[in-house]
């Protein structure tokens, strides 16, 4: 680790799950509301900067880059669709990609886009799912032992290749894959739903 | 039927955005073909936005400064052809943009522009032909686009994707009927068993 960074949890503030993000992010999409993305920005940014530090920027990338993302967040809000990902889920690949371009200087290849069924009529049980969703793999996250839990966000900061993440034992795989499984089995109904 | 999907570490490493470039060509053009990969990827994006709630530090500007920054276009790539967006993407086209160079029995290769740490190329196989047993050092991936082959463990056609690991040693040949096209990307130089490898060879066996 190159770089001193805080190692406890985001504290003080509420956490990416006990606010209504995706209330907030429609008021950011569709009043351009400023304040509310200054809500967003309060929270998101200061994650943002700690995942890129902890994925090896410096204090000064990190912080240009989170203000990357966050302009990001605001620019394209209108391509943020609640039914698809949780509002944490959109930022985070929105920070991942930045990550790739910056840090590693590579491109990132992205998979077609789909059209997705209730695009002009976000449904608002959809909405729902996706936020909690990630709010139950939040929670499982944060209950995981202490070793388990690094060895995920290893995986997440990039210190774990693909080959040792797939020798590693000590991931909790099993763990997560009982929690995502609501989230796959939503996703997988969404897209046979898309494909008729 | 894509019945040879992405595992879970591609698709971690794909969603945390660590694998190599090649790789995550691969990844991305398997997921424009596999909605059930999709959604696992989406899961694991879920697992990433859970991470980034892992832990926080100050931000020095403030959000105003977010409102008037200049940010980069993301558009997502279109398909041309048999080939998915993100591939069409790098190749700049359709299969017809292949620059192919020639490898010997109608054997065909376009190398793709990717960062160094994996390479990533498109292989042309006419039905029937086979490229001669080969062990890895790495990890190879290969996703078929159009025809299909066989190898030792299994039948491969479009979508599939094989992931081969450096204990296997295996002699893929295109299967006759349709000339088979794949996307292969591998973190290592292949090696041969021939002393003098002829990359391809014909079989003439099926």
């Amino acid at each position: 680790m190159p770089y001193a960074v805080p190692q406890d949890r985001a504290g003080g503030d509420l956490s990416n799950v006990d606010q209504d993000w995706p209330a907030v992010m429609a008021r950011v999409r569709d009043e351009r509301d400023r304040a509310a993305f200054g809500t967003l920005f309060g929270h998101f940014a200061p994650r943002v900067k700690y995942f890129l530090m902890r994925s090896g920027a410096s204090a000064s990338v990190a912080e240009d880059c989170a203000q990357d993302v966050m302009a990001t967040v605001w620019t394209k809000a209108v391509q943020y669709d609640g039914t698809r990902a949780s509002v944490a889920t959109w930022i985070f690949t929105i920070a991942r990609n930045r990550r790739i371009d910056v840090l590693r200087r590579e491109r990132r290849p992205e998979p077609e886009d789909l059209d997705w069924m209730g695009d002009d009529d976000p449904d608002q049980a959809d909405v729902y799912l996706a936020a909690e969703q990630a709010r139950i793999l939040t929670r499982a996250l944060a209950d995981l032992p202490e070793k388990q839990r690094a060895l995920i966000q290893r995986a997440y900061y990039g210190d774990l290749s693909h080959s040792e993440i797939a020798a590693e034992t000590g991931l909790p795989l099993g763990t997560i894959k009982s929690r995502i499984r609501l989230a796959l089995d939503r996703l997988r109904a969404k897209l046979s739903e898309t494909a008729k | 039927m894509i019945r040879h999907h992405l595992n879970d570490a591609l698709l971690m490493g794909y969603a945390a955005g660590t694998l190599p470039e090649a790789f995550s060509l691969v990844a991305a053009t398997h997921v424009s073909l596999c909605d059930d990969c999709r959604a696992r990827l989406g899961a694991f994006e879920v697992l990433g936005g859970a991470v980034l709630d892992e832990g926080s530090v100050a931000v020095t500007a403030g959000a105003e400064a977010c409102l008037t920054r200049q940010v980069n276009d993301i558009s997502a790539p279109a398909r041309s052809g048999i080939l998915p967006g993100p591939l069409a993407d790098y190749v700049g086209g359709g299969l017809e943009a292949v620059k192919w160079r020639p490898l010997g029995s109608g054997v065909r290769q376009a190398i793709l522009p990717t960062s160094r740490s994996a390479s990533a190329r498109l292989l042309y196989i006419p039905a029937g032909v086979a490229v001669p047993d080969h062990g890895h050092r790495g990890v190879e991936l290969t996703l078929v686009l159009q025809g299909a082959f066989r190898d030792a463990t299994d039948r491969f056609g479009p979508g599939d994707v094989e992931i081969a690991d450096q204990a296997m040693e295996h002699v893929p040949t295109a299967e006759a009927g349709l000339d088979c096209v794949c996307l292969a990307a591998t973190d290592a130089p292949l090696r041969f068993k021939d002393l003098v490898p002829r990359l391809l060879q014909p079989l003439f066996r099926i």
